[in-house]
């Protein structure tokens, strides 16, 4: 990244100048190393959003940020409706709603040695991952529409899980505004046989234990020690929200013009938020939310059998559940006034601070979680949202390490045996129906999570509380 | 990851681009073109077309569960009718890498260079 074409405004915060048809400026929020290591397409796909219209304050990247498809992955902007905003397809991508679910297991690290490896082979056996795998569960039409417009809150009623888990779930389960009638009916084709089940990619399930805690007081009040174990689920909204996305793309592409809109790139596909086109997306879109809640809901009913069987004495209750492909209604104060904005956030997690309401009481006073996906080799981080996040990013944080090098690049480096042994070597069992899946997902073809995290938190986005580091990976 | 097919026409760059699709996920040598499926697609314009045609079949692998290794595109104007052979993913034989999400519209080029066509986009995985 040039660092010439930036204006430095502290230590971990560097903005591009309005100019030229930007509607805003764009910030990146990164230490210089960071930003000096980053893909200069960051900084053409962030002055990009920052030209569409309506958009309020600046748009936004994070210090995981990297290419992606029209936005840059860690990108986070707002539009507001009022101002001729947009809603845009490409600003939230085709894994609507892919997150991260982290559950306590009540357990230490200690109690899982002694059946790590059986833990990671029957983890394996029952969670359905990889190309071509299919859940249990096979949804009518009917059943499709109401998992659609119930999300997690539909999965708990249908028996996989408890209905304590909604409390700590985005949306408390169930995003509010899905229209299950404006997904297109090939989206849900490709769900049908798809619930419960992990996907690939970057895809994961983790069993975890607790290596360092930083902040002891919001460790305590998200339930974490040193030495304890939890399970990170790492998937999103599977085949259905992979189709809204490919279909919306195309239908906002196309009548972008009709909209009067000049697309700087057609991969920024959107329409006004005022708009038939931008409310069916937003109502098939939130449909997409649910359905990713609700898969990572049954996810975790599998686990907890898995547990059971094992290891009969795991809680397993849900600490959090976080959405980093979104575009959600949220209030957000700009020039002294609140205004109702719709936050695209892609590859970013929503990071609000203490007090916030839509944090769940018992986490209230010490901001929300915010769960930071490592890769299989690296840690994972649990942060909180701050006061002052609000004011930097419309309370968003990073999402995860972010890649540092291409899929191909990274399986010509290495060799999935050879990642899995050297794992191994340090403790770490992975499971995965894919050598190649393996290798192109290698630890090494990620940024230092560390750095990333370090520079989140200094830049005031979220607060360090814990690292995790993998004692299993499921990968799918 | 990107696909690119080139081709002494359109049409076979097209279906140049959908053997890189299916090479994405598996080695398409791995993949017995046993089974048919047809596709029909409408774009304003080729290089929207190239995606449609893609993300068809990123569809039908989807929704059927099935891997391509051979693909047949007649183009007309605006419109393609498509076929590709295939078989169901048996991950044992054909260690599925990974799983496509769509065919994005980043680097998406349809032109003709030096006497080939090229047909290229980056498809999310």
């Amino acid at each position: 990244m040039d660092l010439s074409l930036f204006t430095q405004r502290s230590a971990y915060e560097w903005e591009i100048p309005q100019h030229d048809d930007m509607r805003a400026p764009a910030v990146i929020f990164a230490t210089e190393a960071l930003l000096r290591a980053m893909d200069q397409k960051v900084y053409e796909q962030a002055v990009n959003v920052a030209r569409l219209p309506g958009i309020v304050k600046a748009s936004y990247a994070m210090p995981d940020a990297h290419w992606g498809y029209g936005f840059p992955i860690g990108g986070v902007a707002a539009f507001d409706p009022d101002q001729g905003g947009v809603i845009s397809a490409g600003g939230v991508g085709f894994d609507i709603s892919c997150g991260v679910r982290c559950l306590h297991t009540g357990l230490t690290r200690t109690d899982v040695a002694a059946v790590q490896k059986d833990l990671a082979d029957a983890l394996y056996y029952r969670i359905p991952a990889g190309v071509g795998s299919t859940g249990a569960i096979r949804l009518g039409a009917a059943e499709m529409d109401a998992m659609l417009a119930g999300g997690a809150r539909w999965a708990v009623e249908s028996g996989w899980g408890l209905a304590a888990d909604l409390e700590r779930i985005e949306e408390r389960g169930q995003m509010s505004g899905a229209e299950p009638e404006m997904v297109p009916q090939r989206a849900k084709e490709r769900q049908r046989d798809e619930m419960g089940t992990l996907g690939s990619g970057n895809h994961y399930l983790e069993v975890q234990e607790v290596t360092a805690v930083f902040d002891s007081s919001i460790a305590a009040a998200f339930g974490l020690r040193i030495g304890d174990i939890v399970l990170m689920i790492h998937c999103g909204s599977r085949g259905l929200g992979h189709q809204i996305g490919t279909d919306f793309l195309k239908r906002m592409a196309t009548s972008a013009k009709q909209y009067g809109i000049r697309l700087p790139d057609r991969e920024l596909a959107c329409a006004p938020i005022n708009s038939d086109l931008g409310r069916t997306y937003l109502a098939a879109m939130r449909a997409a939310i649910n359905c990713a809640l609700a898969n990572r809901q049954i996810l975790t009913h599998l686990v907890r059998q898995v547990f059971a069987d094992l290891l009969p004495q795991a809680a397993l209750a849900v600490l959090y559940d976080v959405s980093h492909n979104t575009c959600k209604v949220e209030e957000h104060r700009t020039n002294g006034e609140s205004r109702r904005l719709y936050v695209h956030r892609k590859g970013a997690t929503r990071a609000f601070g203490p007090g916030h309401p839509d944090v769940p009481a018992a986490l209230r006073a010490a901001g929300q979680p915010v769960l930071i996906g490592g890769s299989m080799g690296t840690g994972s981080y649990v942060l909180a949202g701050t006061r002052e996040s609000e004011s930097r990013a419309f309370g968003s944080a990073c999402h995860g390490a972010g890649r540092a090098m291409s899929r191909h690049q990274a399986s010509r480096t290495w060799r999935g045996c050879q990642v899995i042994d050297e794992l191994a070597a340090r403790g770490i069992i992975i499971r995965s129906p894919s050598q190649r899946g393996v290798a192109e997902e290698a630890p090494g073809a990620y940024k230092d999570v560390s750095a990333v995290v370090d520079a989140a938190a200094a830049a005031g986005l979220a607060h360090k509380v814990a690292r995790l580091e993998p004692l299993v990976c499921i990968k799918g | 990851m990107g696909v690119r097919g080139v081709g002494a026409t359109k049409a076979q760059a097209f279906e140049q681009a959908a053997l890189a699709l299916s090479a994405v996920v598996t080695d398409p040598q791995a993949i017995e073109p046993r089974q048919p499926i047809e596709v029909e697609c409408e774009a304003p314009d080729d290089e929207l077309l190239l995606a449609d045609w893609l993300n068809s079949l990123i569809y039908e692998m989807s929704a059927r569960r099935m891997l391509f290794s051979r693909f047949s595109v007649e183009l007309d104007g605006r419109r393609l009718r498509g076929r590709a052979w295939g078989e169901s993913v048996d991950p044992a034989r054909h260690h599925p890498a990974v799983e496509i999400k769509g065919a994005t519209y980043t680097a998406l080029r349809v032109a003709q260079e030096n006497g080939e066509w090229v047909a290229q986009t980056v498809v999310d995985v």
